[in-house]
């Protein structure tokens, strides 16, 4: 999957950064942990920045390309800030026969962006997720923990209205 | 902390009466139960979805209320298994279904089942409710009548986060006769006898798998457990982790004690989160009364776990590229041999199965292998959890014996095609496996009948699709999974599947030619020989399949240039029928591409001029078909 990276400036805390250097303490002794690593720096940060990830392969003593080569690799690791809210589409096989396909087309209209995107106010993002296995609720979609099922096109308005 | 099987079993007797209740099993009539009712509701992530957690909050509070804390106990399960009806709540001893239970329901229910002793048959799942309002039992239903539950036997039974409930339901039993009992090769042996196979997709046998690895010497081995569920539409791994955590605990410990193995890894998706966060409270609870860590039962075994989150690569459900991921890396698969029986996680020889697939160990310890053989066909043991999604009534999860046919599937369980559609296709296996046309709806589904049809059990997802799932369209959106989720580690992989997807565009979009459909068959078979692992080797399976059955579609949509069941955007317009038209003009105002104009043409019988599309503005979003629901006067050609 071609990843977006980031063109916004990197504004890290030194509150962020502490918390992040206690997380690479107690897990550096095991390189195999990088990815729970890498996992906490993006619950902490919101997202992977560069400067992040050299924070990590710093501390782990990991080169940077290795981290570069698994945070591109996971679909899971974000190397774009998300919105402050993210709307996640689920496109597995039984929401999309179900028209997850055009609900993600009209969020994308409706908020002028594209998948991984966020839009310029920092409001929204847009994720096409994979399968979140709530299948029984197909079509469904997540906005940061809220969970919407049994959707139509006609709801995206609504949704949006909600939070905006 | 348990230490000897006599604690273990003096445990089970003490706490059988939490559970009496709603075992159900004549066995547990007599014992004396704590509480007159127990409500259980579904804590799994669809009826979570849809609000589970406020119902049992609800439910304590009311309660409370009536002052019957002492009489009903609250308990929060894992899935039941019919997600389309969520939330769900049962409540024993009279076993009454509620289903999509709304928060305001509660008090009425509290007051008027509890207690007076009412059932609310209003609130009921309807097809509980037989002629003159009397209640039938759930297992009555068609959705559950033929289910067997042998990997799900807990969900929805206990309650996930208590360890106690599961020791009840002669939770480690397994594991104490295997300690204490059996030697490592003779569990072995039970095993392959059973006949149990791999329930993640592979199928090989689970028996011959550890006695691979078990002759194989090193300082340290590992049982790793495959929960990296990924296929889109299956989510039965799900349900067993978050309904019944310590099953797979103590199947890994079987499976560490029968192979040699001290640790344990559960790779799980992160994309679960009630699942990660109730196993490793599982492991915690296990760990604390001495069922996890050293010397266990007593004796010199010693067996522990970790639990290793994914982050979002199918890759990594296949199983070398599952140890890669575990060992912080990109998780791209290894060539084989060496196979991980010789050498597998961190170099040393590692036992790798599914969620399910374990799940169904401590019952053929505990009930035997002939028990376990004596289900399912020739070839294929025991049962096998579907997930049953897209358009079918009864979306959910099913554990049915091997063997059952697609029609019992579809038409008894799943309550067959909604809104009065037909029964199409059903794809099995996910973008791994293929489609099922309704012409061999008779098939017994296991694994060599699949195999024969050019599809494959998988994991275990079945989606159903009806008469306006376009197959063309169907494959494309898989092989636009498989090439987003190639590591790109091989070239006919990485390469192959792409080149595959720029053909099904063409197709499409109506630039395909006949030649087109023989060289993607000619591709397809390239790269099923040429792939390094699982993942390139079956994804050409969707588009192989749907050409097979579905060759007509295709050649429509390059000869015709047409989509028969109006999906491809490219290759159908909008119309309007001009006679049908009562000139509203809610469908000009619904365009947002203002391609719809109102004409001089005044159908006979109607006071205004119809509309028409223009098809070089028209975006074919569909919009206006929408607003015209009532009138139908605008239609797909």
């Amino acid at each position: 999957m071609q990843k977006k990276i980031s063109n916004h400036p990197f504004n890290g805390t030194a509150e962020q950064a502490e918390k992040l250097a206690a997380v690479i303490n107690q897990n550096k002794h095991d390189k195999s942990k990088l990815m729970a690593v890498m996992q906490e720096a993006q619950s902490i940060y919101g997202y992977l920045p560069y400067e992040v990830q050299k924070m990590i392969a710093d501390g782990m003593d990991i080169p940077i390309e290795k981290v570069f080569g698994v945070s591109t690799f996971y679909a899971q690791f974000s190397l774009t800030p998300k919105g402050e809210y993210n709307i996640s589409i689920c496109l597995g096989t039984a929401c999309y026969v179900k028209g997850a396909g055009l609900i993600f087309d009209k969020f994308s209209e409706k908020l002028g962006i594209g998948a991984e995107e966020c839009t310029a106010d920092g409001k929204f993002s847009l994720t096409a997720c994979r399968c979140i296995g709530a299948c029984g609720l197909a079509p469904v979609l997540t906005v940061n923990e809220e969970v919407y099922g049994r959707l139509g096109v006609s709801d995206v308005e609504s949704i949006l209205a909600k939070y905006r | 902390m348990i230490k000897t099987v006599a604690e273990l079993s003096a445990l089970r007797e003490k706490h059988l009466s939490a559970i009496a209740l709603r075992d159900g099993s004549k066995a547990l009539a007599s014992v004396k139960c704590e509480y007159k009712r127990n409500v259980l509701v579904c804590g799994g992530t669809g009826c979570t979805s849809s609000n589970s957690r406020k119902i049992v909050e609800a439910l304590k509070r009311e309660i409370k209320a009536n002052g019957i804390e002492n009489e009903v106990k609250v308990v929060t399960t894992g899935c039941f298994g019919l997600c389309a009806l969520g939330p769900i709540m049962i409540v024993y001893p009279e076993g009454s279904f509620y289903s999509m239970v709304k928060v305001e329901d509660i008090p009425e229910i509290v007051k008027e089942h509890f207690v007076n002793g009412n059932v609310v048959t209003r609130l009921l799942f309807q097809e509980t409710v037989g002629e003159g309002g009397k209640v039938k039992s759930l297992n009555e239903t068609d959705f559950y009548r033929k289910q067997i539950r042998v990997a799900l036997r807990n969900c929805g039974v206990i309650d996930p986060e208590d360890i106690t409930e599961y020791i009840a339901r002669d939770g480690y039993q397994a594991l104490a006769k295997c300690l204490t009992e059996y030697t490592p090769d003779e569990v072995i042996k039970v095993v392959s006898d059973s006949g149990l196979r791999g329930r993640g997709g592979g199928g090989f046998p689970t028996g011959r798998k550890w006695a691979l690895c078990a002759p194989n010497k090193a300082d340290q081995k590992y049982v790793v457990c495959n929960a990296d569920e990924g296929d889109p539409g299956a989510f039965m791994d799900r349900s067993v982790l978050e309904g019944d955590p310590h099953c797979l605990i103590e199947a890994m410990a079987i499976a560490g004690y029968a192979v040699g193995a001290t640790q344990g890894y559960v790779y799980v998706r992160a994309e679960y989160p009630i699942a990660v966060n109730r196993l490793q409270k599982a492991i915690e609870d296990a760990r604390a009364e001495g069922l996890l860590g050293k010397n266990l039962f007593g004796t010199d075994f010693d067996f522990d776990m970790e639990v290793r989150l994914g982050a979002g690569a199918f890759v990594c459900g296949e199983e070398t590229a599952l140890m890669t991921s575990i060992e912080g890396n990109r998780g791209e698969p290894r060539p084989r041999p060496p196979f991980p029986a010789v050498k597998g996680l961190f170099g040393k020889p590692t036992v790798e199965n599914n969620v399910e697939t374990f799940a169904n160990v401590p019952q053929i310890i505990l009930k035997g292998a002939e028990w376990f053989a004596s289900m399912g066909t020739e070839n294929a043991k025991g049962t096998k959890v579907f997930a049953l999604g897209g358009k079918i009534n009864n979306t959910g999860l099913v554990e049915i014996p091997m063997g059952t046919t697609l029609r019992e599937i579809v038409e008894e369980i799943g309550g067959g095609v909604p809104n009065g559609k037909s029964f199409k296709a059903a794809q099995a296996g996910g973008p791994s496996g293929g489609c099922i046309p309704a012409s061999l709806i008779d098939t017994p589904v296991d694994y060599d009948n699949l195999t024969k049809v050019g599809c494959m059990i998988g994991s275990g997802g079945l989606i159903a699709m009806d008469e306006d799932t376009c197959m063309v369209d169907m494959a494309k959106f898989f092989l636009e999974f498989t090439v987003d989720e190639s590591c790109g580690k091989c070239t006919p992989c990485r390469v192959g599947i792409k080149r595959l997807l720029e053909i099904l565009d063409r197709i499409t979009e109506g630039n395909g030619t006949l030649e087109d459909i023989d060289r993607m068959e000619e591709l397809c078979n390239y790269i099923k020989a040429n792939s390094l692992c699982g993942l390139g080797q079956t994804a050409p399976n969707p588009v192989l399949s749907t050409i097979r059955f579905f060759r007509d579609e295709y050649v429509a949509h390059v000869v015709d240039k047409k989509c028969p069941a109006g999906v491809c955007k490219n290759l159908l317009n909008y119309v309007i029928n001009r006679d049908k038209c009562i000139g509203c003009g809610l469908c000009a105002k619904a365009c947002p591409a203002e391609a719809i104009t109102r004409t001089d043409y005044i159908a006979p019988g109607h006071k205004l001029a119809s509309f028409s599309i223009d098809t070089t503005k028209c975006v074919k979003c569909g919009a206006c078909i929408d607003s015209c629901k009532k009138i139908k006067a605008i239609y797909k050609d």
